[in-house]
């Protein structure tokens, strides 16, 4: 019998320190077949974030820079603005994006950056230990929120798919999920669509994906993607929310 | 090269596109916004690239990408600016790439004011940002050296693979004075950026390469933190400049002051020599690494009486003209801080009512 499931070349063959259940390997999976599938692994730099995928670089099989918190997609300007023959994407969670890099992924947004981001949204800090992030659900328990989270003084959820497609300038913006294989194959699609749109120099690209934490969660794998489905997914619709070709939008 | 009439803040733009520069991040601030404004409209002629970023903390990242991937590229800034630059800087120096800042010194601290100051020296010097590291930090008199530290300042960085720093003050940025680019300044990149993320196929390479500064590894954290050291000792070695003012002569006095600040020193010593006072002066041009020997050697002179250390500021750089001097001579501190700058007869007082 033929073998019929190998690792992209894109990835390492080591180990990953991502606990059991979490989707970031999922997620490194599908940006490293898209990074096989368009041949573009020497010519790809990729910026790691501050939180769990802080070591993304070792997992990944081409050029990384690691950025300092939020800073991603400053750096990824950098690069890009400089060698725009590269092609670059950053790879944020939401504490990194949504908090304290706020200011550099708008900013990078409208200015129309060619370059992808890969946002892992899964409602909570992981690397740290559970702290509320700007996308914990309202009510939903975090070491930092123990009563659960209270809008009434750290207002709502913030949907960034949403946020950025408020942006006048083009750019591709989708969320997808990481809960099921039939959320797997559109991410992947989304995934490759992002890069694409890059590497014919469109615009800036955006994926979310929905992504669960168990162990931050307090839940095993499984009910971690139930409570996903039933929880995030009504809060943080899944699709795509902005593409470059005003005919082409949904 | 003919001479041209040129604001300081411009001239630093144009030297860092004469040096093979053509990489720029930056975000307005007085008293340095024309150096922004200038290459906006210089760089599209040279095929450059001009970002202008949404915050200091925003362009300090820029950079570090973009010296990442081992190019060229500058930023410039003041004061304000800075600080907010001072994480990139760190996380910059931690992983090892060759960048060039230059801080246009206003007053402090706070929003301080837009006057000239030589506030930052502690922050230029003893680091800024977090954790151990240095900048290698040059200090210009004038526009013409402002010209040639920007020119020299690549070569520099890519020598020591480390973000390198001018720094000037607001004097420096407004004033024009008449200025020429020496064409022997530049330097071809060294091309030793066999670390940088440029791409395995644009380095015919099969292993990538990873830009860094977290080691959990203590041992590795240790040993990078010691090529850091290491670098900074080699620049003590072979980097230092300064120069020496009237210490060919039985000086009584030595001042020590640099940048703006030297200048007016230098007219005061002029006007205490026709009175019959011989005053010395050190002008450190590099304030990292730092003239330690040529202060205390010029310290030690039997002649000389006292040391002064004079600046724009409330008193930083003399903490290390007192650490040179090492106690063998009496050390001083002159200076204002809100902005003005002393006048040549205030300097000439002060120093007489030290001697006396």
């Amino acid at each position: 019998m033929g073998k019929t499931f190998s690792k992209p070349r894109a990835l390492t063959d080591v180990p990953t320190h991502y606990c059991p259940g979490c989707t970031h390997g999922v997620a490194h999976r599908l940006v490293a077949e898209t990074i096989d599938e368009l041949g573009i692994r020497g010519k790809t730099v990729g910026i790691a974030p501050v939180g769990c995928a802080v070591l993304a670089y070792n997992y990944f099989d081409c050029d990384f820079q690691e950025a300092a918190h939020g800073r991603a997609p400053a750096m990824a300007t950098g690069i890009k603005r400089v060698r725009p023959d590269l092609m670059v994407f950053t790879y944020q969670g939401d504490g990194d994006l949504a908090s304290i890099g706020m200011g550099e992924i708008i900013h990078a947004a409208n200015r129309g950056e060619k370059f992808t981001t890969i946002f892992i949204n899964n409602a909570i800090y992981g690397m740290t230990g559970g702290q509320m992030a700007p996308t914990t659900m309202p009510g939903q328990r975090a070491s930092t929120a123990p009563a659960g989270r209270d809008t009434g003084s750290t207002g709502m959820p913030v949907k960034m798919a949403d946020l950025l497609s408020a942006l006048m300038t083009p750019a591709y913006v989708t969320r997808q999920a990481l809960l099921s294989p039939k959320h797997i194959n559109r991410a992947k699609k989304a995934v490759k669509k992002a890069f694409e749109y890059q590497m014919n120099n469109t615009c800036f690209s955006f994926v979310e994906l929905v992504s669960t934490c168990p162990t931050n969660w307090g839940m095993t794998p499984k009910d971690a993607l139930k409570w996903a489905e039933d929880t995030l997914i009504p809060y943080y619709e899944l699709g795509e929310f902005k593409t470059p070709e005003p005919e082409e939008e949904q | 090269m003919a001479k041209v009439l040129m604001k300081g803040n411009e001239a630093i733009g144009e030297a860092a596109i004469k040096a093979g520069c053509l990489n720029y991040f930056a975000y307005p601030i007085t008293p340095q916004s024309e150096v922004a404004e200038y290459l906006a409209k210089r760089l599209p002629d040279v095929n450059g690239t001009f970002v202008q970023g949404e915050s200091e903390v925003a362009v300090g990242y820029m950079i570090f990408g973009a010296a990442g991937c081992g190019e060229r590229v500058m930023t410039t800034s003041s004061s304000p600016g800075i600080s907010l630059m001072s994480e990139a800087l760190s996380y910059i120096a931690g992983a090892r790439c060759p960048a060039v800042f230059v801080n246009i010194m206003r007053g402090g601290p706070g929003l301080g004011g837009i006057l000239p100051s030589q506030g930052d020296y502690f922050q230029a010097t003893k680091g800024g940002g977090h954790g151990d590291y240095h900048l290698l930090v040059m200090a210009p008199e004038g526009v013409q050296e402002a010209v040639e530290m920007t020119m020299k300042a690549f070569p520099l960085a890519e020598k020591y693979r480390g973000p390198v720093m001018i720094l000037g003050d607001g004097l420096i940025g407004q004033m024009m004075e008449p200025v020429e680019f020496p064409d022997n300044l530049y330097a071809e990149p060294l091309n030793n950026d066999d670390w940088a993320t440029s791409g395995m196929d644009k380095r015919g390479a099969d292993k990538k390469n990873i830009v860094k500064s977290l080691f959990l590894n203590p041992k590795e954290l240790n040993d990078n933190n010691l090529t850091l050291k290491a670098q900074y000792e080699q620049m003590k070695k072979e980097e230092v400049m300064s120069e020496a003012y009237n210490t060919d002569t039985d000086y009584k006095g030595l001042i020590v002051s640099y940048g703006t600040m030297s200048r007016v020193c230098r007219t005061a010593i002029d006007t205490m020599k026709e009175q019959g006072l011989e005053i010395g002066m050190i002008r450190p041009k590099t304030l990292f690494p730092f003239p330690e020997k040529e202060i205390y050697d010029a310290a030690a002179k039997e002649s000389c009486k006292a040391v002064i250390s004079i600046e724009l500021s409330m008193g930083q750089m003399v903490e290390d003209v007192e650490r040179c001097v090492r106690g063998i001579k009496p050390v001083e501190w002159y200076g204002e801080c809100g902005g003005d700058i002393p006048a040549p007869e205030t300097i000439a007082d002060v120093v007489q009512s030290l001697l006396n």
